[in-house]
């Protein structure tokens, strides 16, 4: 499987753009990058996939000079690098677009661009050379911004763009992009494409970190797989399949398997209408405008949407951890609106349970041990005594033992720190706890993100089964695979409004990207 | 209604050399907050650098030596802030809190020290100070109808130092604004994640602005020791800093308008050296600490909510660490 791709190309007289060779980087006792040995053809575009935790974004970090490798050598261009911070690597040529974007909000695009590379003491003068320079490079590569618009006031695919024009401003000849396509719509990806394989063709290498492997087929020239923290394979994209990547990526053979399977509903049990939310300047910005859907006992109710259109929020209002502004939820008959707000605990004694998105904000206490985070908002489930004053640790630990062992969580150690259990472990560890309670309505944000494929997996097998089982499920997440695969419903929101609900089997990927960037 | 006129202009005076100190503080504030350090200790570090002009200008009988001394200490403190919160993370609110308290007991027991005058230090002569600078035709002008008595009244007779602040909200809008410098300062309050990845140091940037806020609070001290006032006497900050900070949040962490708040403070307390004593229509003299207060009542009041919602640097007190 692995190949040398020396061999595999004629054009071996070229300096390679990038050649990294024994690099070495821990963190503590992680090894987290192990002899990676990489070439990069120069205006190639190559990805580099590998799960959460592989060891990609510090790879990158180390090319991009944030970090220092602990030992191995570095060249571009064929002239060997030593540098020490991210000065000397932009000068050096390297330009990175980061996974969340490193824009000031409130500077407006130029200034932006200018920051760390303004050429001189006086602003104004070196602001009038940029914009100069910006107007040919924006037309040279087709990447038309408004230099003059607040950054904060851009949709996230310009803002992409300004990161983009701010690496070639800086004379950037190779391009690093992490996980760029996590905040973008189908179609926006797509451009995205196109403006790569325009940088391409003008000479510009690129490097293209991520784990959607669609994408990584869609673009790539090279791919370089990564697996705890070392490279486990260097191929042509031309000669492999997403399916031989997937491999190589978990280490074992990933099954690719369709779970979902038509299941009849019920009678539906959770009503909204009229939901809204206003903004922090009240009415004039609504968060969530008039939302109306109903969610019936044995289906997944999908909602896609780019982040930061409201879903956050949606979730929140139907968990009771912030109030409506109208409208009303209505759960097995039980009325909750503006007027009458109902608590987290209230909602969860209607036999509602809630997996938040963000499990570090909100699914669990890094420092509690697995134990204490499974009772956590039950802790009735393991308390004695007359008025059940005391809570029994013995308890607690057998039922965490239990639930360690239907989740498939590992270590299977109640004792354990949570905040040394892995992404897709901790996040097994909550949906254990809100499944324990055997809720007919599940609130489910984001199940997977930062989560390995294997438990990936898990966790969709358990949401499938809890379906089956007649559990009304509201998903939020912005993988829109995701949502795809698992939902019996889809509601599409853009910018706090309901775009249109769609079923399962009218649901087209096209089709939902357009509704996801607000065209109807 | 000359009398009126004259009172005014007096008030007017008297306005913008209470404001001194707070423009100074208001401007080293906006340097230090801009960059994302909280900077409370602009009190302390105002009381400490008054004592060391006081101090060095009584030994030494030189007011320039007795300004260096000042901007010295000054700065030496806002290295200690900077090295607690930015080399050490720690929490900048404690960190002004511990050398305000420091500023208040060190100054006193120094004092006592040196000059075994109850914490105070010896009256200062007119020569170990910075006195006020008559400009020309001061007084051929004070014949002229209301511009000569403007001119002669408000703008002459000033001390150096109370050019030297309104030269500083000058100085700090062009330097925040037009400079390569003050771009970078406002982008490390901002993202400092922005500033670090574009290749610039956020521990530097932030270090140069807690010194020019350090060199811009010791001009304040010595104004208020050996500029303003003939000596060094215990607590003379008495919370000056702390209205500093009240007019730069209340003038958006912005020069010109925090220049204009520090006036409006600055007016309120010579309207209420003015009015002390003065009989009000049916209700008799107005009581002296009523007056007093006033500016104190306001500034809780305008801080409580009248200002609207105040948006700070989004990085303010955040201490910056690269990921993992």
């Amino acid at each position: 499987m692995t190949q040398n791709p020396s061999s595999a190309k004629s054009n071996t007289k070229l300096p390679f753009a990038i050649s990294m060779s024994g690099i070495n980087k821990h963190f503590g006792l992680v090894h987290a990058n192990r002899n990676i040995d990489l070439d990069i053809y120069r205006g190639d575009i190559h990805g580099i996939v590998g799960e959460n935790g592989a060891g990609k974004s510090t790879l990158v970090s180390i090319l991009y000079g944030f970090y220092t490798a602990d030992s191995g050598t570095i060249s571009l261009n064929g002239t060997s690098h030593h540098y020490n911070s991210t000065a000397d690597a932009i000068a050096a040529g390297i330009g990175m677009v980061h996974q969340h974007f490193m824009l000031v909000p409130n500077f407006s695009v130029l200034e932006n661009i200018v920051l760390g590379h303004e050429g001189g003491v006086n602003l104004t003068t070196s602001m009038t050379k940029a914009r100069q320079m910006l107007e040919d490079l924006s037309q040279r590569f087709g990447l038309n911004v408004d230099l003059d618009a607040k950054v904060a006031d851009l949709p996230v695919s310009l803002q992409q763009r300004v990161e983009i024009l701010k690496a070639l401003f800086r004379n950037a000849s190779i391009l690093i992009l992490d996980e760029p396509t996590g905040v973008l719509t189908p179609q926006e990806t797509d451009q995205l494409f196109v403006i790569l394989r325009i940088l391409k063709d003008q000479g510009v290498t690129i490097l293209l970190i991520t784990h959607k492997l669609r994408e990584i087929m869609a673009v790539t020239d090279r791919i370089s797989v990564m697996r705890d923290g070392a490279i486990v394979a260097h191929l042509n994209t031309a000669e492999t399949c997403a399916e031989d990547i997937a491999h190589l990526m978990v280490g074992r053979p990933v099954l690719v398997e369709k779970q979902w399977h038509q299941c009849d509903r019920g009678e539906a049990v959770v009503k909204v209408s009229d939901l809204s939310l206003n903004g922090s300047d009240n009415e004039a910005n609504p968060i969530l405008s008039p939302l109306d859907f109903e969610v019936h006992a044995g289906e997944i109710f999908g909602i896609a949407g780019v982040a930061g259109n409201g879903q956050s929020e949606l979730l929140e209002l139907l968990a009771g951890i912030i109030p409506p502004s109208g409208g009303s939820i209505d759960y097995h008959g039980q009325r909750i609106d503006a007027k009458t707000p109902a608590s987290p605990l209230d909602i969860k004694s209607l036999g509602v349970a809630h997996v938040p998105e963000d499990r570090h904000a909100s699914g669990i206490i890094l420092p509690f041990s697995a134990a204490e985070n499974t009772i956590l908002g039950y802790e009735d489930a393991a308390t004695s005594g007359r008025w059940n004053m005391f809570t029994s640790p013995a308890l607690i630990h057998e039922r965490c033992s239990g639930l360690m062992q239907d989740f498939d969580v590992r270590p299977p150690n109640p004792h354990l720190k949570s905040s040394l259990f892995s992404g897709g472990n901790q996040q097994k560890l909550v949906l254990a706890r809100e499944m324990s309670a055997r809720p007919s309505i599940l609130l489910v944000g984001q199940p997977t993100r930062g989560v390995d494929i294997g438990a990936i997996e898990f966790i969709h097998h358990q949401l499938i089964a809890m379906r089956d089982a007649g559990c009304a499920i509201i998903l939020v997440s912005v993988e829109l695979d995701e949502i795809m695969s698992l939902s019996d419903r889809i509601m599409v929101m853009n910018n706090g409004k309901k775009m249109g609900i769609l079923n399962r089997d009218e649901a087209e990927v096209k089709h939902i990207g357009l509704l996801m960037a607000g065209v109807k | 209604m000359a009398d009126i006129w004259l009172q005014f202009l007096l008030t007017i005076d008297a306005t913008l050399r209470v404001s001194t100190p707070l423009i100074l503080c208001a401007m080293a504030g906006i340097f230090s907050e801009r960059s994302g350090i909280i900077d409370i200790s602009l009190e302390g570090k105002m009381l400490l650098s008054a004592f060391a002009a006081a101090s060095v200008a009584a030994l030494s009988g030189s007011p320039w030596l007795g300004l260096g001394a000042a901007i010295l200490v000054s700065m030496i403190f806002s290295l200690l802030h900077g090295f607690a919160c930015i080399t050490h993370r720690g929490n900048q609110v404690i960190s002004g809190l511990a050398i305000n308290i420091l500023a208040s007991g060190l100054t006193v027991t120094l004092g006592i020290a040196l000059f075994a005058q109850g914490g105070q230090t010896p009256y200062l002569s007119s020569a170990q100070r910075f006195s006020a600078i008559p400009l020309p035709f001061a007084d051929t002008m004070r014949q002229v109808p209301i511009i000569g008595t403007i001119y002669a009244e408000i703008i002459s007779g000033h001390n150096l130092l109370v050019w030297l602040a309104l030269l500083s909200v000058f100085v700090t809008s062009i330097v925040l604004y037009r400079t390569r410098f003050g771009l970078r300062l406002r982008a490390t309050g901002e993202k400092p994640e922005a500033v670090d990845t574009a290749g610039i140091s956020v521990t530097r940037i932030r270090y140069q602005a807690v010194l020019i806020a350090g060199l811009l609070c010791g001009i304040a001290g010595a104004y208020l020791s050996i500029a303003h006032g003939a000596g060094f006497v215990r607590e003379m900050t008495a919370g000056k800093g702390y209205i500093a900070l009240a007019a730069m949040i209340f003038g958006h962490w912005r020069p010109v308008p925090a220049l204009m708040a520090c006036l409006m403070f600055g007016f309120l307390e010579a309207l209420a050296a003015r009015l002390q004593g003065v009989d009000i229509l049916f209700l008799g003299p107005i009581p002296t600490d009523l007056i007093l207060v006033l500016p104190y009542v306001l500034t809780v009041v305008l801080l409580a909510g009248f200002i609207g919602r105040a948006t700070p640097p989004k990085a303010i007190g955040q201490p910056y660490v690269k990921e993992r």
